[in-house]
């Protein structure tokens, strides 16, 4: 990355719980300094919707539950140079995965929605049905980790991976000295 | 599932099977052999009652139930049908087989018929691969099956005819030697100066009963000999390293388990020269001071039991085994045949002995080596049915006839199973050293374009490496060569073989357990044309790791299907693997990802499916 110019992040939240993000928030007073070598495209962070242009990085949170996820994941794929996915969702499909389990049924997805919306103990749903609202993504039979989606550059593990761990692999990557992780850095507590 | 009323087991008939085995845990196997033929399972009732006989808890009997194929908790089909599933019954028309199988019973490969009558099931290469494709019905084997022989088989089998009448109406009354020369052939294609040429009978075993045990191993040591089995260790190395103890009891095992897919000499060996192989068994008794062996016989070739049993019995008539040993003062040795009951693994003589310890078959720690502690924790020599027989022929002629013969470092002869595309599949008996074209050429393979040399284990081969030699170093093969005509599809052979891993993997270790899973996706992921450049070191990195850190010989070599075809077929790999320049990955298919929830909201996808209501 040439240092003439600012380099261009763009971050996502797909099926995650937006930790990832606020993770990214936790570098706090480092920022500034990231600020200085760094532009936001199109991110949660800046409510920017769309890119506006190539991007040298893309952070995802999250794995890909519904097809806007899969939709969304494949244009930052398109849009960005280096991909990294963030967190134990975007890595492995985290918490949202665990509707995964739902194995040995015929109909795993609708059992999923039944038990959401109609047949839990703890579920009110007055007009007892399943949500089908055209504005709701349809959701994909399990849940998916981004690299199964597209291939994805770097993981930064964690949930939520710490400030420090986020800091220090971009400033790495922007200065082109990203080489793995230390093990002491692989903690999840 | 309907149970004829004499097919549930008592309590009491179970107790008094484990008796019978005096309800000894290191019996396991027998006991449990026992009550899956007479009562079709193993039901968890019964594991009660076997477990409290042996004073063994019933978890411990379930785990060896559940280990082995031919066992199993549910019930089987009085009739049981096991169609031979090898790549090379696949492509010797196995798919209109099975599907005869399936028309004529009513049910599918791994069902049992509602009247508890049949069960169908495929099964692991049985060693018949000159003659497939071939299928167990019970015990009885039967070869070269075609749809319209099934269709025949099947309503003979449905009118209640006993399975080893299949074969001949006379199969009963013959003698037990004759019934498994009609039911399976031999395919002796070249029979060779030291095992299958003429062979004077225990001429090995009356010259080593008037030697000393040291000398007895130093011939064979000086012989060269090394093991049959595929791995080559000297045999007269491990007869001595039996022998550098001070135990009291030691062992001698003869390993029959022949798993290997391909591999088939072993059985023409205990067709022809069960005694031979008797007599290197009592050689190597006296060598070490054993009075007590074993023979480890695969479930696949329990139509050979009683042949093995009546030739046990006649030897034990003529002095031959027991006590005093042709009238030899002090010299005792008896054999005890032990059935296996379907497994790969079981053929690695940890594995081995952990079976024959009623045990489920997992292979042992790398060390101590079985000549130190093996069976029951004594020393222990396991061999390969070939190399007792080499043994016993050592003896007779000496050291120097045999090497003599085939190679400084591989000298002899060796048995090669040759079976695949080519116009005469059987047993070669020939001298180590021999180019692979050369043995090809005999065996009628002019168009042969890959080989697969020692079985799924060993290495798959093409063209520009058929002059190679069959020798230690170079191509070794514990016997089997199985060739491929230029039809036929090598990912195909790669992905069956990954899927046998997967299957017989024993699932201790766990890169071998889980590893072999991953391999096999990423074979079927390429097959499928959605492999990338990126697989490939994938495969490469995760088969360094399986083979690195598996306990035994079957995760150390498992990955050797794709690494030896990645190795002598690139282009084959390339031409399958995508370009892949969007970065996106070809497995994932949203279309069919997102099939189930369009069906629930029954409406198209606004962001994939096209509108064609415009
Ligand atoms: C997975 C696996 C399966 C094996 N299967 C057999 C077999 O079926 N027959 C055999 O003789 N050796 C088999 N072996 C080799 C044995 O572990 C052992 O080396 C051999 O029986 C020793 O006898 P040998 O020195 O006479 O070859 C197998 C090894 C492994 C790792
Ligand atoms: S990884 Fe953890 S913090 Fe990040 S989105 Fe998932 S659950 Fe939230
Ligand atoms: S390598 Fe595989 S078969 Fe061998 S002990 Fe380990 S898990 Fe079992």
């Amino acid at each position: 990355m040439s240092t003439d110019r600012k380099a261009r992040i763009a971050t996502v939240s797909l099926a995650g719980c937006f930790g990832c993000h606020m993770a990214i928030l936790d570098m706090d007073e480092r920022l500034i300094d990231l600020m200085a070598r760094v532009e936001f495209d199109r991110s949660p962070l800046n409510d920017l919707k769309r890119f506006t242009g190539r991007c040298d990085i893309g952070i995802v949170e999250g794995g890909c539950c519904n097809e806007e996820n899969v939709h969304t994941l494949q244009e930052f794929r398109r849009n960005c140079d280096v991909l990294v996915a963030l967190g134990q969702c975007a890595i492995m499909g985290g918490l949202p995965a665990m509707r995964n389990a739902i194995m040995h049924s015929d109909d795993p997805l609708r059992d999923c929605l039944d038990e959401a919306y109609l047949s839990s103990p703890y579920t009110r749903n007055l007009t007892n049905t399943v949500p089908n609202d055209p504005v709701l993504p349809l959701l994909l039979d399990r849940v998916y980790p981004c690299s199964e989606v597209v291939e994805i550059d770097l993981q930064i593990p964690g949930c939520a991976p710490s400030g420090d761990i986020i800091h220090d692999t971009l400033i790495a990557l922007l200065d082109g000295k990203f080489r793995g992780f230390e093990r002491t850095e692989l903690r999840f507590d | 599932m309907v149970q004829s009323q004499t097919d549930i087991a008592t309590p009491a008939e179970i107790e008094a099977i484990c008796a019978r085995f005096d309800d000894d845990p290191h019996r396991m196997l027998d006991i449990l052999q026992e009550v899956q033929t007479r009562f079709r399972c193993v039901s968890p009732e019964v594991m009660e009652v076997v477990a409290s006989a042996t004073g063994l808890t019933r978890v411990a009997v379930d785990a060896v139930v559940s280990f082995y194929s031919f066992l199993s908790d549910a019930p089987k089909g009085r009739v049981t049908i096991r169609l031979c599933d090898d790549i090379v019954d696949r492509f010797s028309g196995l798919d209109a087989v099975i599907a005869a199988f399936e028309a004529e019973l009513g049910i599918k490969v791994g069902q049992t018929s509602g009247d508890g009558a049949f069960s169908l099931e495929v099964t692991a290469c049985i060693g018949m691969c000159d003659q497939a494709p071939a299928a167990m019905i019970n015990d009885v084997v039967l070869t070269s099956l075609t749809a319209e022989r099934v269709r025949d088989l099947v309503t003979q089998l449905k009118e209640g005819v006993d399975p080893g009448l299949l074969i001949g109406s006379r199969y009963y009354e013959k003698p037990p030697q004759d019934r498994i020369r009609d039911a399976v052939r031999n395919n002796i294609r070249r029979a060779g100066a030291v095992l299958l040429g003429p062979v004077p009978a225990d001429s090995g075993l009356k010259k080593a009963l008037q030697m000393r045990p040291e000398q007895v191993i130093d011939i064979i040591e000086d012989s060269g000999l090394r093991g049959c089995g595929g791995a080559g260790f000297p045999a007269g190395k491990k007869l001595r390293h039996a022998t550098q103890n001070d135990s009291t009891r030691r062992f001698v095992f003869c390993n029959a388990d022949e798993g290997e897919p391909g591999t088939f000499k072993d059985r023409v060996l205990l067709t022809e020269r069960a005694h031979l192989m008797v007599e290197g068994m009592t050689v190597a008794a006296r060598a070490i001071g054993a009075e007590e062996g074993l023979i480890y016989l695969r479930g696949e070739y329990t139509y050979m039991r009683d042949h093995i049993l009546a030739v046990l019995d006649d030897r034990r008539a003529r002095g031959l085994l027991g006590r005093n040993i042709m009238g030899m003062e002090g010299s005792h040795f008896d054999v005890r045949l032990q059935m296996g009951a379907g497994s790969y693994v079981c053929g690695e003589a940890g594995a081995l002995i952990s079976s024959c310890e009623g045990l489920p078959g997992e292979p042992k720690g790398r060390l101590p080596l079985p000549t130190e502690r093996g069976y029951l924790g004594l020393p222990t020599v396991v061999n390969n049915v070939e190399t007792f027989c080499h043994i016993a022929r050592v003896m007779d002629r000496g050291a120097e006839w045999f090497r003599g013969m085939g190679t400084d470092t591989s000298p002899g002869t060796k048995l090669f199973s040759v079976s695949g595309d080519c116009l005469n599949p059987g047993i070669y008996e020939l001298e180590y050293g021999l180019t692979l074209a050369e043995l090809l050429d005999m065996a009628g393979a002019p168009e042969a374009a890959a080989v697969m040399v020692g079985g799924p284990s060993g290495t798959i081969i093409g063209r520009e490496h058929f002059g190679r030699r069959l020798v230690f170093g170079d191509l070794p093969t514990g016997g089997a060569v199985m060739i491929f005509g230029p039809h036929r599809n090598i990912l195909e052979i790669v992905d069956y073989y990954m899927g046998f891993f997967v299957h017989e993997s024993c699932g201790y270790c766990t890169p071998c357990r889980v590893g072999n899973v991953f391999l096999h996706k990423a074979v079927q992921k390429i097959r499928a044309g959605q492999g990338k450049q990126a697989d490939l070191d994938y495969i490469r990195e995760y088969s360094a790791t399986i083979m690195e850190t598996s306990r035994c010989g079957l995760g150390q070599t498992s990955p050797n299907p794709i690494l030896s075809t990645l190795k002598n077929f690139p282009l084959l790999y390339s031409a399958m693997l995508k370009g892949g320049g969007d970065r996106t990955q070809p497995t994932f298919d949203i279309q069919d990802a997102i099939e189930e929830a369009r069906s629930i909201a029954q409406r198209r996808s606004y962001i994939f499916d096209r509108d064609f209501t415009q």
